[in-house]
């Protein structure tokens, strides 16, 4: 067969970088159209978190004692950090489905970045999980939720937990690309989600937890997201755990990242 | 486009998809893959689209190595897997700008190359619905105007009308004769002989990730015999009796499956005729006469000596059976 000239740009260097850029944004815009025109996904994604917030506010609320201060302004930047977590979980599911669908190959027969797929993947679901920050905020108000941290401290605290839940959102999209199908990987990700997210100090500070739970609750990565948070949110001593926190992000994304891509190039 | 030597194994080896398979596939044709499920076929398509990559082997699309150069090969294939890849919550001109966009096309090339396709693939007036709103033919359709936006030289067409009624089907045909008239070459799986018959130049059979066959489709047909005669009897000692009757109007012992026999025959509406008048002569009743043109089946059974395997005809589609009634 004769050789065919290749039409359109020679994709090296910067072009490259343009053109992978270029790739990831189409493939976002496309995550997010699918999640304006499915509405039911929005509400569903947020009535977990809306009752969380009213069961712990108003049913356990009562019992939980915080130091210093209302248990609301403990629980609202704990379910803040629970929902972006959670909301990982979509990474994996929203992978599987373009598995499922065939989707996966035809991307991965067109010229374009490797990473995109992945990439335009992960940042539509940050965006959503800024939605959520700004609906849980409001919910939060609602119910009596009062921070003092300042506006400047706020944003902090959601730029923190934003790219802890991106970076943990690249182990997700391994799931996603390893799960047989959507359901599977919905089912993969809550062994993983459940002990981190409830071992933690999200809802109950760490004197109502067990002691041979503590350190663990103390010390692993969600928890020094949430007191990071929180801490910011309220204006109160938050230590070194924002920059444990931003340690952590940044060695799960060094991790995950080519772990995902990697299993992006095997998979069909 | 050639692939030689091809060997691609999953499970750690374990599993031998395709089992050292050569193709060459001349260009401004359509060449075909013709084998039923978990042949291979699908597994071929993918490592020459680069999707995926050949355990041993090499293969060449355009003239750039798939493995080595997989950016060149992407810039000149169009690919339409199996499953009617679109995303079902984007509207049909929502998808194929999309694409345009992925193979980086120019913005404004992209949207009315995008437009246009929609109008000769007639999803016009559905161009602004969600995909998931169209039928399995639109689908189908928008798949593979999707694998045409950045008009590829070479296309790959994993079992297009899989599950579409006759009437889509013999639309998709038509599309893809005209591409071939344009100096598209494609390649094209399907388990259907009828519709390797009607659109490929060149054939290969695949069973067990092996060829087992190659060739022109008259070809393949000549050795295959034309026609698949089928009777019915009322008790299996009648088809007993009927087989001694009529077996040597065939080349190949017929195929008995209880009260009914099946018999590859070359002569069709003649044959047909020589087996009722002895069977009538014999005092046998027939419950049942037909002719069907061969199945893909018939092509196993002739070829390798065994159908399909069972667990495979599960997956596959229905009405994959091509029936025709005699005429005689």
């Amino acid at each position: 067969m004769t050789n065919i000239t290749p039409t359109g740009t020679n994709d090296t260097g910067l072009s490259s970088i343009r053109w992978a850029v270029s790739d990831v944004l189409t493939l976002a815009r496309r995550d997010l159209l699918a999640l304006f025109r499915i509405p039911t996904a929005i509400v569903f994604a947020m009535i977990q978190p809306i009752m969380f917030v009213l069961l712990f506010r108003y049913v356990f609320g009562g019992v939980i004692r915080v130091p210093g201060g209302q248990y609301v302004n403990y629980l609202i930047p704990g379910i803040l950090v629970q929902t972006v977590i959670f909301g990982a979980v979509g990474t994996a599911i929203g992978l599987a489905e373009d598995l499922q669908r065939g989707l996966i190959e035809r991307f991965k027969a067109l010229p374009m970045a490797r990473m995109a797929v992945l990439g335009g993947r992960t940042i539509a679901d940050m965006f959503r999980n800024v939605m959520v920050l700004v609906i849980i905020t409001a919910v939060g108000f609602a119910v009596g939720f009062r921070p003092h941290g300042g506006f400047l401290h706020y944003i902090a605290a959601c730029l923190i937990m934003l790219l802890f839940a991106y970076c943990l959102s690249w182990g997700f999209a391994f799931i996603g690309l390893v799960a047989p199908n959507s359901e599977a990987a919905q089912a993969m990700t809550f062994p993983l989600i459940f002990p981190m997210v409830f071992a933690s100090v999200i809802f109950v500070p760490l004197q109502g937890l067990p002691w041979w739970l503590r350190g663990f609750a103390h010390n692993q990565p969600i928890s020094q997201t949430a007191i990071a948070v929180r801490g910011l949110m309220n204006g109160t001593a938050i230590g070194n755990s924002a920059w444990v926190s931003l340690a952590w992000a940044l060695g799960l994304i060094a991790f995950l990242a080519p772990l995902a891509v990697n299993r992006f190039r095997k998979v069909a | 486009m050639e692939a030689v030597n091809i060997v691609r194994t999953f499970n750690d080896g374990k599993f031998r998809a395709l089992d050292d398979v050569t193709l060459r596939v001349p260009t401004g044709q359509v060449f075909g893959l013709l084998g039923p499920n978990g042949s291979g076929k699908t597994t071929m398509v993918r490592i020459l689209s680069t999707v995926l990559n050949p355990s041993e082997g090499h293969a060449t699309v355009g003239g750039f190595d798939v493995v080595k150069q997989p950016g060149h090969v992407r810039r000149v294939i169009g690919l339409a897997g199996q499953f009617a890849a679109v995303d079902e919550n984007l509207t049909g001109f929502e998808n194929l700008r999309m694409v345009g966009f992925l193979n980086h096309m120019e913005k404004s090339r992209a949207i009315t190359r995008s437009r246009e396709l929609l109008i000769e693939f007639g999803l016009h007036e559905f161009s602004n619905k969600l995909a998931k709103t169209y039928s399995g033919g639109m689908r189908r359709r928008l798949d593979l105007a999707a694998a045409l936006v950045a008009d590829p030289p070479i296309l790959f067409l994993d079992e297009p009308t899989t599950g579409l009624d006759p009437q889509s089907r013999q639309d998709l045909w038509a599309i893809i004769e005209g591409l071939v008239e344009g100096g598209t070459t494609v390649l094209l799986t399907t388990q259907y002989l009828e519709e390797a018959d009607r659109l490929c130049k060149q054939l290969v059979v695949l069973d067990h990730g092996k060829i087992i066959a190659e060739g022109t489709s008259a070809e393949l047909k000549s050795q295959l015999g034309n026609t698949v005669l089928v009777l019915t009897f009322n008790s299996t000692t009648d088809a007993q009796r009927a087989i001694g009757l009529i077996a040597d109007l065939s080349s190949k012992p017929p195929n008995e499956e209880g009260t009914v026999l099946e018999l590859t025959v070359n002569r069709g509406p003649a044959s047909a005729a020589d087996a009722l008048r002895r069977i009538d002569a014999a005092g046998i009743i027939l419950m049942g006469l037909q002719l069907r043109e061969p199945s893909l089946d018939d092509v196993f059974l002739n070829l390798t000596g065994h159908k399909t395997d069972e667990d495979r005809l599960e997956e596959a589609p229905l009405d994959r059976r091509v029936k025709r009634t005699a005429k005689a």
